[in-house]
């Protein structure tokens, strides 16, 4: 699964190494098999670890269960946060008013806060007895212990990674263009859709899949949350603390094995 | 269609656009000269209406475009470095301005081929902007506005980062352009050469005000201080004080040499000559000019068919502009006695 470096040396079989190559060299490659052996080591020793339980995993209803809930909730978090927090960005991205510096550095917050912690402030605002939660259920919205709750967990750790993306692929369409459609005729709707869209929609769609990566990984704030239903790293984490380290060593490898299958898929996509 | 702006203020940051007033003519071609941060760039994107300004009123043949947003005026912008759309062909850059008044696919088609055969540009009309020459994407960027038929035409240094040996030729099209098309054009520009060869009048900016308006001959010849007389080329700045004024001429001490200027001056004042204004001779002229001074050349500068000599006068540097035909006949070389000559009349007092 992993791609051997490719080296830049003189012409020379491949694998061979190289006749002259500096201490430098040297030391930067030491260095960097140090943490891929650190990353990769209990990804590949958990696969072979897991590789008998693997079918069994497949067909217990509380795993299988807990991946639908994740793999739904993460999408519907992404959507939440696409939806609002590409505007958001534009308007960082363009726009200059008071209390602008505070708000792009707030912004930063959800990364920095522990993943629990976030988890308890958003209780502290959302729960039954909160005041908004409050108000929230006369309108027929729980936020804990539902899936929604799983998703505004998962939307507030996660909307940073849209909101920057987003930020840096319209900072980086040149302003002058914008200019240039209005002088032409464009609205700024219309700019927005035929212009800045399109010259920033790379940036978007990456600043998507981290926030969906970001979204579907969340333990802290969501085992706080929304302990139910349950998502799969809750599911996992339940099954650790109940029935120990080999009854989650099952669930472990097919999540591995799922994370690898979509960073295929993805690379192969972009690829195309 | 005319433009004038009213008393225009806009501060951007530190920068302070103040007391601009403008008056454009229908149909002229008008410069707006000044240095890097002028505001030249500033004050046209008023005009174009991306920026509003904190006072002031923006007039387009009358009448008040001030609160009109920037699509609805018809205004031809063209950027420094020309705005292409990198995700469209040029023939969708050039539809672009059609296709947003909603015209009809056909009519489309049609205008297009017609803008980009006039430009000769349509065998490129599938590229992408990227795989363009910057002479290639200038004209797209040109035929881009043109194909909307604003009434007026905003060009943000158009001729900047040009091939020396390229700009001629293109100011040579850019005034045809303007005559075939007969719109206005308010062209900016740092380069006092192009303003004052393709210009109809010239505004002079500097740190956000206009310091001089008027037509080429007037703010060359005649620049309203030391600032634009820099700007326009006078070269030979010397403060002196008047020692002697009669009949209208007054004989001006700038620190050795006397010149002659005519003014009613009296005092302080300070004096410019331009560099071509100035005669270059082995023997003092028989002629009826009344500055005729003694020098000694200190160096000079030889380039295409100008050559500029710097003559030393009684401890004043003069710098003069001769042909390189004289230059050639006149045998000069560092350290011959030269005479600097030229009319009273050449000397601007400022």
């Amino acid at each position: 699964m992993w791609r051997k470096s490719r080296l830049n040396y003189a012409p020379t079989s491949r694998n061979f190494p190289p006749i002259r190559s500096s201490a430098f060299q040297v030391a930067f490659v030491l260095l960097g098999v140090v943490i891929l052996v650190v990353l990769l080591a209990p990804i590949i020793y958990t696969l072979g670890e897991s590789s008998g339980g693997l079918a069994s995993a497949l067909t217990d209803p509380l795993i299988v269960g807990s991946i639908l809930t994740s793999f739904y909730a993460a999408f519907l978090a992404t959507v939440i946060v696409f939806v609002t927090g590409v505007p958001l960005a534009y308007v960082l991205s363009r726009y200059q008013f008071p209390g602008k510096s505070l708000i792009d550095a707030a912004l930063d917050l959800p990364i920095l806060i522990p993943h629990d912690a976030a988890g308890v402030a958003l209780l502290l605002l959302l729960s039954p007895k909160a005041p908004l939660g409050r108000v929230l259920m006369q309108a027929g919205l729980c936020f804990t212990e539902t899936l929604w709750g799983i998703v505004i967990a998962m939307a507030f750790v996660s909307a940073p990674f849209m909101i920057r993306a987003a930020q840096e692929a319209f900072e980086s369409v040149d302003v002058e263009l914008e200019m240039v459609a209005r002088s032409l005729g464009a609205s700024p709707a219309r700019v927005f859709w035929h212009v800045t869209l399109p010259l920033s929609a790379r940036g978007i769609l990456r600043g998507c899949l981290l926030t969906w990566g970001r979204a579907i990984s969340e333990f802290g704030a969501v085992v706080i949350l929304a302990y139910y239903p349950m998502s799969a790293p809750v599911a996992l984490y339940y099954l650790f603390i109940t029935r120990g380290l080999s009854a989650a060593i099952p669930m472990t490898g097919l999540l591995v094995l799922m994370a690898l299958a979509i960073l295929v898929g993805v690379r192969l996509i972009a690829e195309r | 269609m005319s433009v004038k702006l009213e008393r225009i203020r806009k501060r951007v940051g530190d920068f302070e656009l103040r007391d601009v007033n403008l008056s454009v003519e229908k149909g002229e071609y008008f410069v707006i000269l000044g240095p890097i941060g002028a505001g030249k760039t500033l004050l046209l994107q008023i005009v174009a209406g991306f920026l509003r300004p904190d006072e002031g009123r923006v007039f387009l043949d009358g009448e008040d475009i001030t609160d009109l947003p920037p699509e609805k005026r018809r205004i031809g912008y063209v950027p420094q470095h020309y705005g292409l759309f990198p995700h469209m062909t040029v023939e969708e850059n050039v539809a672009f301005g059609l296709k947003m008044r909603k015209v009809e696919r056909r009519e489309i088609e049609e205008k297009v081929g017609e803008v980009l055969k006039l430009l000769d540009i349509d065998h490129l009309k599938d590229r992408y902007p990227e795989t363009l020459s910057g002479g290639e994407r200038r004209k797209v960027a040109l035929a881009r506005a043109m194909v909307v038929e604003p009434s007026v035409y905003l060009l943000d240094e158009p001729l900047t980062g040009v091939d020396p040996r390229e700009k001629e030729k293109l100011r040579r099209e850019l005034r045809e352009l303007h005559r075939s098309l007969n719109k206005t054009f308010i062209h900016v520009t740092h380069d006092q050469a192009e303003a004052s060869l393709l210009a109809d009048h010239i505004a002079v900016m500097r740190e956000g005000r206009i310091v001089q308006v008027g037509s080429v001959d007037e703010v060359f010849r005649n620049p309203s201080d030391e600032f634009v007389a820099k700007f326009v080329g006078f070269k030979n700045l010397f403060r002196g004080e008047v020692i002697e004024a009669r009949e209208g001429i007054a004989v001006i001490d700038i620190g050795g040499p006397k010149v002659e200027a005519v003014t009613e001056r009296k005092g302080t004042c300070l004096i410019g000559i331009r560099p071509d204004d100035i005669i270059l001779a082995l023997e003092p002229p028989k002629s009826s000019m009344r500055n005729v001074l003694k020098g000694r050349v200190v160096g000079y500068d030889k380039a295409g068919a100008f050559a500029e000599i710097r003559v030393d006068v009684g401890g004043v540097e003069f710098v003069a502009l001769i042909t390189r035909a004289s230059f050639d006949e006149l045998k000069l070389e560092v350290g011959k006695e030269v005479y600097v000559c030229f009319k009273a009349s050449a000397v601007k007092v400022l």
